[in-house]
């Protein structure tokens, strides 16, 4: 699997792009020192070769801004990510294994999130909740499992249906082992997908959430950043480069778990990769 | 006739479990948000506005059944309380002066993106591997990572303050008074491209991607390989056989759709100062006016409620299967 993705320009692409950011968001401190939201020169700089990236209507550099950014954005995505898969891992598990009144009662309860339409919910849980980063890190858990444990439901139901863990049932396997060592190591490459997924939802909705106001203001991130941006009237004032790289690293970011997760998709999915050259051309001539 | 049934009980469940996160969020929060409201109102507030959110949060002595029961009650009558920022309009009036608008750009956006995504993804699903086929899905996944409310920046930084193409803000020229008259709908129509563009943009790449592995599947039925030695034209094949076949996830996709063309309406509004039910929502969280936003919550849930059900009912006009199961 390793290899494979290894082997696959999409996949390596994406997992370069996001080795990049990975690093910027670590050595943020050493590469722009010092408190990032410092105000430290005249406002609505455009990039020169003291300002990289210019700076804010107030008058903090941009780079810096961005640098840190991504310390805080990358960190809550992830744990949102891995939090928000490993519920709706064991959720989905749950419910393939112990089937009919767990089943229902799971499915029912993931179906009710399903519907409830996302970003309304979560700025009301927000609203309510005292601001913070563990709060914007719980509501994004609580809006943003559901879809993923549908998935992952789905698959670990087909795999429960498999002989071999009709096997390990008989030979009076325990529940736990029986779903975490049949039945998980066989759904590997969805709940992979599934983990990329909610990353990514976990980036783009803290920056949504936080553009609108609802996150914590004092902590810089790439979505403060935009929130600081348009209330500072950026756009108005035609100050581009406030706005541009937090938005640009947002995009990328996701854009990177975007290609590992076609990637994955590929190469787990037969029919989703192109066609051979050979039956192509065989085709041409018939 | 069963499935539509199951379905309508199923969404009810869905609202009732959002009225009581309503009920329940203003009583059982660890913060204080009345304090926080104090705050902000630095005690000029009026007596009705206290009781208003006395009732809000619970602070009537009653036990909480009666309240939860009272509750219920005046959520169906429509009493949705009395807005706090906008004193004292009731909640259900200012959102119903708002709602039409968030309909017009959400209808607008969800119908172009479906439309133009799927088109896409039949072309893109029957040159597959060609030109097309590798550019425009990653080009339109790339352009799906933004976030909505960026690329909305984007867009009026580029199109409204930079080439002055179209309006910046609002849904109408400020001197004019809704009607239906050349004039208002031209105004209304010019300020609608920017918002509603942004969330098409983002939203097509997955109608492209879903129609297009449909497709796929659908390509390799025996019907259309029938189809092909009966030597009928190809665009016959591909839109009368394949195409209309893929179409029914899409159909699906259309009620989930609607909860993401929700969100990125919200977000547009708030940038383009549009004034729907998104503008107002942030409005009201700014102003901590805690009934208008679960009215807020409330009214959007209810739509995309009712959008699912309605599309259920499609759903089983166009497939068969599904009645006779």
């Amino acid at each position: 699997m390793a290899r494979q993705l290894l082997g696959n320009s999409k996949a390596l692409s994406g997992l370069c792009l996001l080795a990049v950011f990975a690093l910027l968001a670590l050595f943020a401190p050493v590469l722009a020192p010092g408190d990032p939201s410092l105000i430290n020169s005249a406002g609505s700089q455009a990039p020169s070769g003291e300002h990289w990236f210019g700076t804010t209507t107030k008058g903090q550099d941009v780079l810096a801004l961005t640098l840190w950014g991504a310390r805080s954005s990358m960190l809550v995505g992830f744990t949102v990510g891995l939090v928000a898969t490993g519920i709706a891992m064991l959720v989905g598990l749950a419910s393939a294994y112990f089937g009919r009144l767990v089943d229902d009662a799971l499915t029912l309860v993931t179906n009710v999130f399903l519907l409830l339409p996302g970003l309304p919910l979560l700025i009301i849980l927000a609203a309510f909740l005292p601001p913070g980063t563990s709060t914007v890190v719980l509501v994004l858990v609580i809006t943003g499992w559901a879809g993923s444990a549908r998935v992952l439901r789905a698959q670990a139901k087909s795999i429960r249906g498999k002989d071999f863990v009709a096997a390990a049932v008989v030979t009076g396997e325990r529940p736990l082992r029986i779903m975490f060592r049949e039945i998980l190591p066989n759904m590997a490459s969805v709940v992979m997908t599934t983990l990329l997924g909610c990353v990514v939802f976990g980036i783009t909705s803290q920056a949504a959430l936080e553009f609108l106001g609802l996150g914590d203001s004092s902590v810089v991130s790439w979505g403060t950043n935009l929130y600081w941006a348009s209330t500072d009237g950026a756009l108005m004032t035609g100050t581009w480069w406030v706005f541009v790289p937090s938005g640009l690293s947002i995009a990328l970011v996701a854009f990177a778990l975007a290609l590992v997760n076609y990637a994955v998709d590929e190469i787990t999915n037969p029919r989703l990769r192109v066609r051979s050259a050979k039956r192509r051309s065989a085709e041409r001539k018939g | 006739m069963r499935l539509i049934l199951r379905n309508l009980g199923f969404y009810l469940l869905a609202f009732w479990v959002s009225i009581t996160l309503n009920f329940l969020l203003p009583r059982f929060m660890p913060g204080d948000p009345v304090s926080r409201m104090f705050a902000r109102t630095q005690g000029g507030m009026q007596p009705e506005q206290l009781a208003q959110l006395e009732k809000l949060f619970g602070l009537d002595d009653r036990p909480l059944w009666e309240q939860y029961v009272t509750y219920v009650k005046s959520v169906f009558t429509g009493d949705l309380g009395i807005s706090i920022t906008r004193f004292p309009t009731p909640v259900s009036e200012v959102i119903g002066s708002q709602l039409g608008w968030t309909l017009l750009l959400g209808a607008t956006a969800l119908v172009v993106a479906a439309v133009v995504g799927n088109l896409l993804g039949i072309v893109a699903a029957w040159r597959r591997g060609g030109v097309f086929d590798s550019v425009f899905p990653p080009l339109l996944v790339f352009v799906g990572s933004f976030p909505y409310f960026w690329l909305a920046m984007g867009a009026l930084y580029l199109f409204g303050v930079t080439l002055g193409w179209f309006p910046l803000r609002h849904a109408y020229d400020a001197g004019l008074t809704p009607g239906f008259n050349a004039e208002f709908l031209a105004s209304a129509a010019t300020h609608l491209v920017l918002p509603a563009l942004t969330v098409v943009a983002v939203t097509v790449g997955s109608w492209m991607l879903g129609m297009r592995n449909t497709m796929i599947a659908t390509a390799a039925e025996d019907y259309i390989t029938m189809a092909q030695a009966k030597g009928l034209s190809p665009s016959r094949i591909m839109f009368r056989y394949a195409a209309r076949n893929a179409l029914l996830p899409s159909v699906t996709n259309f009620g989930i759709g609607l909860g993401f063309v929700v969100g990125g309406a919200l977000l547009t509004e708030v940038v383009f100062a549009y004034p729907g039910i998104g503008f107002q929502l942030l409005a009201a969280v700014q102003g901590l006016d805690y009934p208008l936003m679960q009215g807020i919550f409330l009214t959007i849930t209810a739509t995309v409620l009712l959008a699912n059900f309605l599309v259920d009912i499609l759903y089983v006009r166009l497939d068969p299967r599904v009645r006779v199961r």
